[in-house]
């Protein structure tokens, strides 16, 4: 659908993006996921045409948007990070002024808002000036506003920055509904964003795009082993030396006693052994009940932070 | 364009400032008017306009000073530009919704002419559409310096001071290459500087004189200040500062 080919932006002597190629499906919700100042913004203006690219280009079915910057642009709806907002207006007459620049039929601009303010749910404020709105408000009408003259791609930039915990679950809800409709691009810092609501990421650091693939793969691959936490009642010497007797066991790491009678342990295996099995049947015949056992997965996190190291290098 | 020059326009109204503006206009041409017209029993609508002339070119920071810079400054000029309109569009919307406005003081300071009109029969009616006219297309000169400054920076403050000074500077001009006698070799820089004198061909206007070539000037002297404006904002979207 968006096809981002070999784009570079410099400002000075810093490289803001620097030779970044990824595509966005039709129908999906990307994350696009960054560091503050990693260039998710300046990659999403590039994308929306509000930049230009000091070189490199942004496809959107086979359009380029230096070219045909109309056609590319009806076809994609912005949300910037800070909502491009008219505070001496009222919703329904800045939401009026966007389908009027945006080439919205004039007889279908009622029915329009109607279905937008009601999705977004906006409906009770389309009174109201915009500067007299909250916070939360203020995003659903950038977000309402992203959505006039129906486009196929959604672009948000950290919508729920700012936001207080009831309105960002309520936002991500938003998103997910919109995504069953529209292409959406959405770009977060934060991981349990991009983890609850998208479906495939690009990661950028440094200007440089460092990873780009479903959440499901991303964390399966990037993964060399397997980790269990283990609660087990006995003494910790013994405990230990029985774990580390298992065959696929690579490291037993000691815990220390978080109940009373019990140790924890972090049991590390190869990821191509499930080491389960053997670790009860050898903790039954030492004599040792297993309290707990819990299988660490490999948190989006973890994948981040190994991603975007200081020095912006893929491990 | 016309989405944009609408919501310019009304905004002007919504806000207090197309009403301190057209107040301030009408203010000071009813102190011209009693001045020159009421209190030395004079028919002529051009010294009126003369004066307004120069009221104007300080007042008209008012209208044009937050055009654009607030646009910018506020991130809403993210929703312009990254909407299918062209910058032509957004620039020449606000342009003209600037130049509406002062069509409405001025259509309002026509009470003027009427009232000469029904008090005097000195007056001749060509003349002053003719003075009118210039009025018109000198002040939309401002305005366009006014939306060039404002395209330029995101303060609202620098804006009005950078249209203050030009315009002062271009009302100078004419005193400025009479201050000097030049060598013949160098007679042309009177010559260029006389390119920027505004007010030159407004005195043709206020004679009661229509120059076709004046009126061109004008227009062109706009023309040429919004492209420099868009080109201002395209500038800065390639900008690698």
């Amino acid at each position: 659908m968006i096809e981002i080919q070999n784009i570079t932006k410099r400002y000075g002597a810093k490289l803001a993006v620097d030779n970044a190629s990824f595509t966005i499906k039709k129908g999906e919700i990307l994350g696009f996921l960054g560091r503050n100042g990693a260039g998710k913004s300046t990659t999403m203006n590039i994308i929306t045409g509000y930049i230009s690219a000091t070189s490199g280009k942004v496809l959107l079915d086979g359009h380029e948007i230096l070219e045909e910057p109309r056609e590319v642009k009806r076809r994609i709806g912005y949300l910037p990070e800070m909502p491009p907002l008219y505070l001496d207006m009222t919703v329904d007459e800045y939401l009026r002024f966007v389908c009027s620049i945006k080439d919205v039929k004039p007889s279908y601009i009622k029915s329009h808002l109607d279905d937008i303010t009601e999705l977004i749910r906006i409906t009770e404020v389309r009174h109201r000036l915009i500067k007299n709105l909250s916070k939360g408000y203020r995003q659903r009408v950038g977000m309402a506003q992203a959505l006039v003259g129906n486009p196929d791609v959604v672009i948000m930039d950290e919508p729920t920055v700012g936001l207080d915990p009831k309105q960002i679950i309520e936002i991500r809800k938003l998103i997910k509904q919109l995504g069953e409709d529209h292409t959406i691009v959405l770009s977060s810092h934060i991981l349990n964003e991009v983890a609850d609501v998208c479906e495939r990421v690009v990661i950028i650091n440094q200007g440089k795009i460092v990873e780009e693939n479903t959440l499901e793969n991303l964390t399966h691959n990037i993964s060399d082993s397997k980790r269990y936490m283990m609660r087990i009642i006995g003494t910790e010497r013994e405990i230990y030396k029985a774990l580390r007797e298992i065959p696929g066991t690579l490291s037993v790491d000691e815990m220390g006693s978080k109940e009373a009678g019990s140790y924890d342990f972090l049991v590390t295996s190869d990821p191509q052994s499930d080491i389960r099995q053997a670790m009860f049947m050898q903790m039954a015949k030492a004599n040792h009940p297993i309290l707990m056992m819990k299988p660490m997965e490999l948190e989006l996190e973890d994948v981040f932070l190994q991603l975007t190291n200081d020095t912006g290098e893929v491990n | 364009m016309l989405a944009i020059w609408k919501r310019e326009f009304q905004n002007y109204f919504l806000t207090p400032i197309g009403y301190v503006f057209t107040g301030m206009f009408l203010l000071l041409g009813g102190y011209f008017f009693t001045r020159y017209n009421l209190m030395s029993s004079s028919a002529y609508v051009s010294t009126v306009l003369g004066n307004l002339n120069t009221a104007f070119m300080l007042i008209v920071p008012i209208l044009t000073m937050r055009l654009l810079s607030e646009e910018k400054r506020n991130r809403s000029d993210q929703l312009l530009i990254t909407s299918p309109r062209s910058i032509w569009d957004i620039v020449l919307g606000k342009y003209f919704a600037a130049c509406s406005v002062v069509l409405i003081a001025t259509v309002l300071s026509l009470v003027y002419v009427v009232i000469l009109a029904t008090y005097s029969e000195a007056i001749s009616f060509l003349p002053v559409l003719c003075n009118y006219l210039g009025f018109v297309l000198l002040s939309m000169c401002y305005v366009a310096i006014g939306v060039l400054m404002s395209s330029i920076t995101e303060s609202q403050v620098v804006a009005a001071v950078l249209t203050l000074g030009i315009n002062l500077l271009l009302q100078l001009i004419d005193s400025t290459s009479s201050m000097w006698t030049l060598p013949s070799y160098l007679s042309f820089i009177n010559v260029i500087v006389s390119w920027f004198s505004l007010y030159t061909r407004y005195s043709d206007f206020s004679a009661g004189i229509l120059s076709i070539a004046n009126v061109f000037y004008y227009l062109s002297f706009s023309g040429i200040m919004l492209f420099l404006a868009v080109r201002v904002i395209d500038r800065r979207r390639w900008s690698e500062g």
